[in-house]
Formats: C-alpha cells, sequence, structure tokens
C-alpha cells in the first residue's frame, strides 16, 4: 500500500525515485540546470543504502557517459541525466554505446540553445535525440514524458527496451516537466537483479568466464570492412524490429477534428489546453501526441493527414518535428510548425490564434 | 471546478512555498493540481512566480494566457499580471509592497496588508501564509484543515511546533483581506 501513495513532486525527483525502484544498479551524473533535482533526490535518498544503487557525481559529463558504458558492459542496469549542453558532451559515448549494442538510459531535461543558450525550457534537442547526435548510423529509443506520471512511468520503461533491444534509450524530456510539481503514484521497488539474473539475461555481457566460456568482447571496433558493414546490417535490421512494434503514441479530441495538432511533451500540455479554447469557439481539433519521437509514429501521422484538413506541428523550438511529419504526409494536407524559442514557451492563447491563422 | 491561480513577488517572500503548500492541500483533497514555478537564476530581491492550478478535472497545461486569480505581492508582478487576469477574474495585493494599486475595473480588487500584519504580530516569516488566508477567504479553493494537514506534510518535523503560528496567519488573513 505504501508503494502507491499519491505525492506530490518535481518530475526530476519522479526520475531520481522511479530509478531507485526500478532496480537501478547505478547512476553516474553530472549537475546542470534544470535537471539537477535528479541527481540531488539520490544525493538526498541515499540508495547506497537501501538497494546498494550506486550513485556517482563523475567530474563531467564525458567520464559520466563513460562510467555508463562501463557499467552497461557488465550488464548491470545504469543511467545518467543532463539538460542539453551536458548531453552534447555526452555524444561521443552515447554513439560508442549504440554501435557496441549497449542498453541503458540517458536522460535529457531540455534547456534552450545553441551552445550555453539559458536555462530554460525547450524542445531544441529533437535532431540531436532522434536523427544521431553522434555519428554513426544510429538510433536512440527516444521517450517523451509529458507529465511528471510518465517522467516516473519511463524510467522502467526505457530501461525494459534498452535490454529488450539492447540499445541505449533515452528519456527526452524538458525544464518545464522536469521543474514542475505534479500528482505522481511512484512504481512498486523492483529488487535489482541477482549477478545470476544478469548472467542468463545478458549473456554478452562481460559478468567474469564462468564455466569457462567464451570471452565476451564489448566494442563499437571493426577495422575489417566486410565485417562492419554486417555489423551496421544487423543493427539496422533491430531498427525496423522496433519501428514495426515499439510505437506509442495518444490521441486527443481527434474523433471528429478537421485540423490536428501535433505535439509532445509539455508543448502537448499546452497544445490540450489550446484545443480546450479552440473548440470553445468552434474549431473542431485534436492533438496527437508522440510518446516515442523514435520510433516516430509515422504510420499514424499519414492516416490523420487523410482525416483532417491540416496539420500544425506544435513544438518549443524553430521547427524539428516538423520534418517527420511532412516525410509522413507526403504533401497530403498543409503541415505547419510553430514554435517559441530561446526558452520562452508558446501560451495556449497564442497557439489558438496560429491555428487560426494557418489554414 | 479548476482555479487557475498566479503568484508572483520577490524571491524570499515565500512565493513558491505558498504556492507548494496550495497544490499539497489541493492533492490532499484528492484534487488535480499542477505546480509550475519560473525558474531561474532566482535570488533574494529577484522576481519569483508559480502558476498553480487545482481542479476536479486532469490539468491541460500548467502554462497558462491568463489567470482566474493572480495574487501580487511587488510592483513589478502587479505590471505584469494585472492585464492577464480574466475579466471577472481576482487580483489580490499586498499594500505594502505594492504603492501603485491596480485599475482595472472588470475584475474583482482585494487589498491585504499582509506585510504590515506579519510585522504587527512580529511572525514575519508567516507574510505568505497570512496571503494564503486571505485567498481562501475570497476563493475556498482548499479547505483550512487540509492546508494544516499540508503543513505537517512538507514541513520538517522540527519545524511541527511552528504550525500553530501558521494557523494564526492564515486566520489573521481571511480577517484582513478587503475588497476594494
Amino acid at each position: 500500500m505504501a508503494d502507491q501513495e499519491i505525492t506530490l513532486m518535481k518530475g526530476n525527483e519522479a526520475i531520481a525515485h522511479a530509478a531507485i525502484r526500478c532496480g537501478c544498479d547505478g547512476y553516474f551524473g553530472y549537475p546542470i540546470t534544470p535537471q539537477s533535482e535528479v541527481l540531488e533526490t539520490l544525493a538526498e535518498q541515499k540508495p547506497w543504502e537501501t538497494t546498494g544503487m550506486v550513485v556517482l557525481q563523475a567530474e563531467s559529463e564525458v567520464s559520466s557517459i563513460n562510467m555508463v558504458y562501463g557499467g552497461a558492459c557488465t550488464g548491470k542496469k545504469v543511467m545518467t541525466s543532463s539538460s542539453s549542453p551536458g548531453v552534447s558532451l555526452m555524444q561521443e559515448g552515447i554513439s560508442y554505446m549504440a554501435g557496441a549494442e549497449l542498453p541503458a538510459l540517458i536522460v535529457n531535461v531540455m534547456r534552450g540553445g545553441p551552445g550555453l543558450g539559458t536555462i530554460q525550457p525547450s524542445q531544441s534537442d529533437y535532431f540531436q535525440a532522434c536523427k544521431g547526435g553522434g555519428h554513426g548510423d544510429y538510433h536512440l529509443i527516444v521517450l517523451a514524458p509529458a507529465s511528471v506520471q510518465e517522467m516516473a512511468d519511463f524510467v522502467d520503461l526505457a530501461f525494459t527496451l534498452a535490454f529488450r533491444y539492447r540499445n541505449p534509450a533515452m528519456i527526452l524530456a524538458d525544464g518545464a516537466i522536469g521543474q514542475m510539481m505534479e500528482k505522481v503514484v511512484l512504481p512498486p521497488f523492483k529488487p535489482r537483479r541477482t549477478e545470476e539474473e544478469i548472467i542468463k539475461e545478458c549473456p554478452w555481457a562481460t559478468t567474469g568466464r564462468i564455466g569457462g566460456r567464451k570471452p565476451n568482447i564489448i566494442t563499437s571496433l571493426e577495422l575489417r570492412s566486410e565485417e562492419m558493414e554486417v555489423i551496421n546490417l544487423r543493427i539496422q535490421a533491430k531498427y525496423r524490429e522496433i519501428e514495426a512494434k515499439e510505437v506509442r503514441y495518444e490521441e486527443f479530441m481527434l474523433d471528429d477534428a478537421e485540423y490536428a495538432i501535433v505535439a509532445f511533451g509539455s508543448a502537448a500540455r499546452i497544445a490540450k489546453k489550446s484545443i480546450e479554447i479552440a473548440r470553445a469557439q468552434g474549431i473542431k481539433v485534436g492533438l496527437l501526441r508522440p510518446i516515442t519521437l523514435w520510433p516516430f509514429p509515422t504510420n499514424e501521422v499519414k492516416a490523420l493527414a487523410s482525416r483532417v484538413k491540416g496539420i500544425l506541428s506544435l513544438e518549443i523550438n524553430a521547427g524539428q518535428m516538423v520534418e517527420d511529419i511532412r516525410l509522413a504526409v507526403e504533401g497530403a494536407v498543409p503541415v505547419r510548425h510553430f514554435g517559441r524559442l530561446g526558452g520562452i514557451i508558446p501560451d495556449p492563447d497564442e497557439v489558438v490564434e496560429v491555428l487560426k491563422s494557418s489554414f | 471546478m479548476t482555479e487557475e491561480i498566479i503568484i508572483a513577488g520577490f524571491g524570499g517572500q515565500g512565493v513558491l512555498s505558498m504556492g507548494k503548500i496550495l497544490a499539497y492541500a489541493g492533492l490532499m483533497e484528492g484534487k488535480e493540481v499542477t505546480w509550475m514555478p519560473a525558474y531561474g537564476p532566482e535570488q533574494r530581491g529577484g522576481t519569483a512566480n508559480v502558476t498553480v492550478i487545482v481542479s476536479d478535472s486532469p490539468v491541460s497545461s500548467p502554462i497558462l494566457s491568463s489567470y482566474d486569480t493572480a495574487i501580487v505581492l511587488n510592483q513589478p508582478s502587479l505590471e505584469k499580471f494585472e492585464p492577464k487576469v480574466k475579466p471577472g477574474g481576482t487580483l489580490i495585493y499586498d499594500g505594502y509592497g505594492i504603492p501603485e494599486p491596480p485599475t482595472r475595473k472588470d475584475i474583482d480588487v482585494f487589498r491585504i496588508d499582509a506585510m504590515d500584519a506579519a510585522a504587527e504580530m512580529n511572525l514575519i516569516k508567516t507574510f505568505n501564509m497570512i496571503v494564503l488566508g486571505g485567498l481562501l477567504k475570497i476563493h475556498p479553493v482548499v479547505g483550512i484543515e487540509s492546508v494544516l494537514a499540508a503543513l505537517r506534510k512538507t514541513l520538517p518535523e522540527r519545524h511541527h511546533h511552528l504550525i500553530p503560528k501558521n494557523e494564526e496567519a492564515i486566520r489573521k488573513g481571511m480577517e484582513i483581506i478587503k475588497k476594494l
């Protein structure tokens, strides 16, 4: 029962509590606004005294991500969190993990860029999260929470998907979701996996050559191009499987909609309010909210285009997801973008005005 | 019922914690709540504000264009948020912090001399609870019992002996708020 208690907390705090509760083995991070409460909450909760989870403040984001790489090689459930500039620093490590096919969780609580930018909320790392970010042909599994509850729920989901596909997963949140407090029911406690369970679940991991098994070598390096192409093809086949099986999205008031907003994360929350206002004025509009940004709900957006007269991509950036929407829609209906930049959050009234003037 | 509230003032006036206690009290009554701070490089003397939404149904956007109620505790906050009160809405201001009072005629304006009262009671730190009392008098968004329960829940135990003083402050606020 105690596990089911409803409490009030920030999105960042929910991430930390959910990590402890889902049996995470290690967190490695470096403070940056607006996500510092993740590390702060972990330090306050002292999970090393209860579940045995390691919490370490590294000397930089580059160290954090390489500690995550190391931990992931041993089959442990490991994670890091940061905000935009910190996640940029991690890109090399993320690409290496994708190449070495390592499961791990990276949380990005986005702030406005480019560069050091601002500490206010933004969604301008969509390209970085979904289109590579680091070098090479790879994808992360990218989940976009739109509430504090989803911040809590997506930690376990991200780990589950990461281990199912041996691929790094990312929770792509933003400063608004990280800093706001809402009601949340934390997930129940799951024990950390035992060494035996890890050996069974992760036969690829560097768990020691018990019984004299062949050494497991984890690397993203393969100098023979023929072999490297085979590895790439295998990874690409895995991505196609993820695209086929793991698309997640939410529909809101689309049944009779003549126009649709597509938005994720905090922009989707603003969109819902805009829809309430617009419907009160007789404009039939609904929302499609991608929950997985990669894999993107391409088929669902394409189907949407056959039902509505126009689509507005509402993003807190200069227009990034709109490209994926246009690819899905293939010109069937007009697709517009609206966003604010530099840490300014669009307000619901201005979105309604944009809706009226766009179509 | 949905109440969309902005609370704004100087950093250090207890704006964020007042919002938090209000949100917590809503939670304890089984309502839907969001608490969205304008976070930033905040400091004592800088500006701070928080949007609190208390509702019987799920809250859509934590970020709003306009508010049912604005509680403003300094002049810059009045200038920023007076225009954003919905017509027919409510504005509450502290007389000490705001020498130039609000001018809108299409909203209900209330004045609460909370800073003066806090000084008189020699309970300067309960300033924000006096303001909260004022709000609860005119908009009983949550019950005073829930606020006290929220204080018990959010204050560390070593501060629990201060809860009666907070209650006193809330009741003072209910007493001194006046409609203009």
